[in-house]
């Protein structure tokens, strides 16, 4: 498994566009599990609403966790993905 | 004559009729269901037809009101077909052998309870959007049209809260105005309003009764205030109001494209003042020249470490390139013990006004300033970027800058990233000390700007934190003004350009001034561009102009 830990920068956090384009990335990966923790809630990042129950604000600090096929390209493709996005 | 008070959230009067929205009835009937997999596929069928709907309204979002618009359908596209939803909304109808009906709006309810009681207004507002979504499933599996308008004249809209779908299927022509009895500012409704241009009031609650149907309202959008039975005088004032607003907006949108130049001949550039890369949208939309002031702090104050390169190139090349060419001033980080980010660990200070700030920063902390220059320099591939220097006092500060401009330029030169080599260098002018400098300091730099906020609280010794000052702290003081016209004498002599940032530049009662001393642009917030052109292009005598500024320099 790998993991990296992300500050959200978007100025009104992880609302709900960029929850579905993380959604969306999430499934060009089926044979990976990729998941979003924060204060210890753990949820699947296909899940839109899942994800946007944790409620991330900017500045909130989550851990991404990577684990299956390809976990190491995967991992860097979404550490990408968030700073672009997120 | 009755009033109602209510929160206005996007601005304007409107006249006309009370409608009230209907919904067409939906009654759910629960009940167990005999073959749960013909239940499944029901939802599956209905869920994939809503699926479908939403993209073809997140067509007609785009049209009607733009990207972001657009989005919120796709999201909500997204949402019928969420994993979480369905796998619900699955186990109601396998595991309860409810009907799909019943599953669907049960589900809705969790999750609209869930986003409800979360501690973030944004996040409460998004029940609505599920609700939504799932009331357009259960329409399409009980075969119920959702609501719409049956009226030939437009009306102002009356509901108890309208959902973003049902605003944006609506006959535009037929309405003149919402109201809501619940909603928040940031509901879509209230932005779609705004964007549409459409004036709307929410937070009425039970005051519309349903008696008032079809009386003649008259509303204000800014106000809040919606009369019913307006007598002469009320009347008479929200209709003169509201040919005010719509003879000012077309007419300062007809000053779009149009050059900012008096009667007799002489132009000034109006630019903006942007703290984040989403202002961008709104210096476009009201035809703003360039930008004049690009606050970086914005990027070190969101995060709590600092920002890469990257992220800061992100930013400044997207800036730079949505303005297309168009001059993009960035100033480099401005930030003191007043206002900073903890990771910087800045010691506490008795005066940090005074402190070490801004520039100062950025060259006791070399590696910080690097990255930033950095990232300037390759966004300078953009578009056409320039870089502001903010704080200086001295002629050697200027000095160390550009040399860490060059040796930012040589490291990118080696490699290979391009780069703009005659990217513009120019310095605040907000210190007296800076001001005396002038003469010295244009030969160094490309321009000037003026930061007249700062340089009034360091001319007259007045802190801006301080509310107790009063009539002591007078930004129209004549040291100031002397201060610019000084300032402004040098640049023109070194051959160099000048412009003003800060509240002053939008002040109309000095614009007449600021051109009498040749100053070559003015950077003020986008909604000010076009009131300033206007104020502008109205000016036909120098010598009037001349003779406010005489007045002013005197005192």
């Amino acid at each position: 498994m790998k993991e990296f830990t992300y500050v959200v920068t978007d100025p009104i956090g992880i609302h709900a566009r960029p929850a579905g384009l993380l959604v969306k990335e999430a499934k060009k990966y089926p044979d990976t599990v990729i998941t979003l923790t924060k204060n210890g809630k753990e949820v699947n990042c296909l899940k839109l609403m899942g994800v946007m129950s944790l409620g991330v604000k900017t500045g909130e600090s989550v851990l991404v966790k990577v684990s299956g096929a390809d976990e190491d390209a995967v991992a860097a493709a979404f550490e990408e993905f968030f700073k672009i996005n997120l | 004559m009755l009033v109602i008070q209510g929160k206005g959230v996007s601005a304007g009067v409107a006249v006309g009729p009370l409608y009230f929205y209907r919904r067409a009835a939906q009654e759910i009937i629960r009940r167990i269901v005999g073959d749960t997999d013909a239940e499944w596929k029901r939802f599956e069928e209905a869920s994939a037809v809503a699926a479908h709907q939403l993209g073809i309204l997140a067509e007609k979002a785009r049209e009607e009101a733009g990207d972001e618009a657009a989005l919120l359908f796709e999201t909500h596209q997204m949402m019928a077909e969420d994993m979480d939803f369905v796998d619900a909304v699955q186990g109601l109808i396998r595991d309860a052998a409810l009907n799909a009906e019943a599953a669907v709006m049960d589900v809705s309810e969790q999750f609209a309870e869930m986003f409800s009681s979360m501690d973030d207004e944004y996040m409460q507002a998004r029940a609505a959007d599920i609700r939504d979504v799932a009331g357009r499933i259960v329409g399409i599996l009980t075969g119920v049209v959702s609501g719409g308008i049956d009226s030939d004249v437009p009306v102002i809209l009356a509901s108890d809260d309208l959902a973003p779908s049902e605003t944006i299927q609506m006959d535009k022509s037929k309405i003149l105005g919402f109201i809501t009895a619940g909603g928040s500012g940031s509901s879509h409704t209230a932005i779609l309003a705004r964007t549409m241009g459409i004036p709307a009031i929410i937070g009425v609650g039970d005051a519309l009764k349903d008696e008032f149907e079809g009386r003649k309202l008259y509303i204000d959008g800014e106000t809040g205030e919606i009369v019913i039975q307006a007598d002469q005088l009320t009347a008479e004032r929200m209709l003169t109001k509201q040919a005010k607003q719509q003879e000012t907006r077309r007419m300062l949108s007809n000053l779009k494209g149009l050059p900012n130049e008096t009667k007799d001949g002489q132009s000034i550039q109006i630019y903006c003042n942007i703290g984040s890369v989403e202002d961008v949208d709104a210096v476009i939309a009201n035809d703003g020249g360039g930008i004049g002031l690009f606050r970086s702090e914005f990027l070190y104050l969101q995060g709590n470490t600092y920002p890469t390169e990257e992220e800061q190139f992100e930013a400044y090349r997207t800036v730079a390139s949505l303005m297309k060419g168009k001059r993009v001033i960035i100033r480099t980080l401005d930030i003191g013990a007043d206002k900073q980010a903890d990771y910087f660990g800045l010691a506490k200070e008795e005066n940090p006004a005074m402190g070490l700030r801004a520039i100062r920063i950025c060259l006791s902390r070399p590696e910080i300033f690097k990255t930033q220059l950095r990232a300037l320099y390759r966004a300078s591939a953009y578009g056409k970027v320039a870089i502001l220097f903010p704080m200086i006092t001295s002629e050697w500060e200027v000095r160390e800058c550009k040399r860490a401009c060059l040796a930012v330029q040589q490291e990118l030169k080696t490699e290979g990233i391009p780069f703009d080599p005659d990217t513009e260098l120019g310095i605040m002018i907000e210190t007296p000390a800076a001001v005396m400098m002038s003469d010295v300091l244009a030969e160094l730099v490309d321009f000037f700007s003026v930061g007249t906020n700062d340089l009034t609280q360091y001319m007259l010794a007045c802190d801006r934190q301080c509310d107790r000052l009063g009539k002591f702290f007078d930004p129209h003081h004549p040291a100031v003004l002397r201060a610019i016209r000084t300032v402004a004498e040098n640049a023109h002599k070194a051959g160099k350009w000048i412009g003003i940032c800060g509240e002053l530049a939008a002040d109309p009662t000095l614009t007449e001034a600021f051109l009498a001393m040749g100053i070559d642009e003015l950077s003020v917030t986008p909604g000010s561009v076009l009131p300033l052109r206007h104020a502008i292009r109205n000016m036909d005598d120098p010598k009037a102009r001349k003779r406010a500024l005489k007045d002013l320099l005197e005192g």
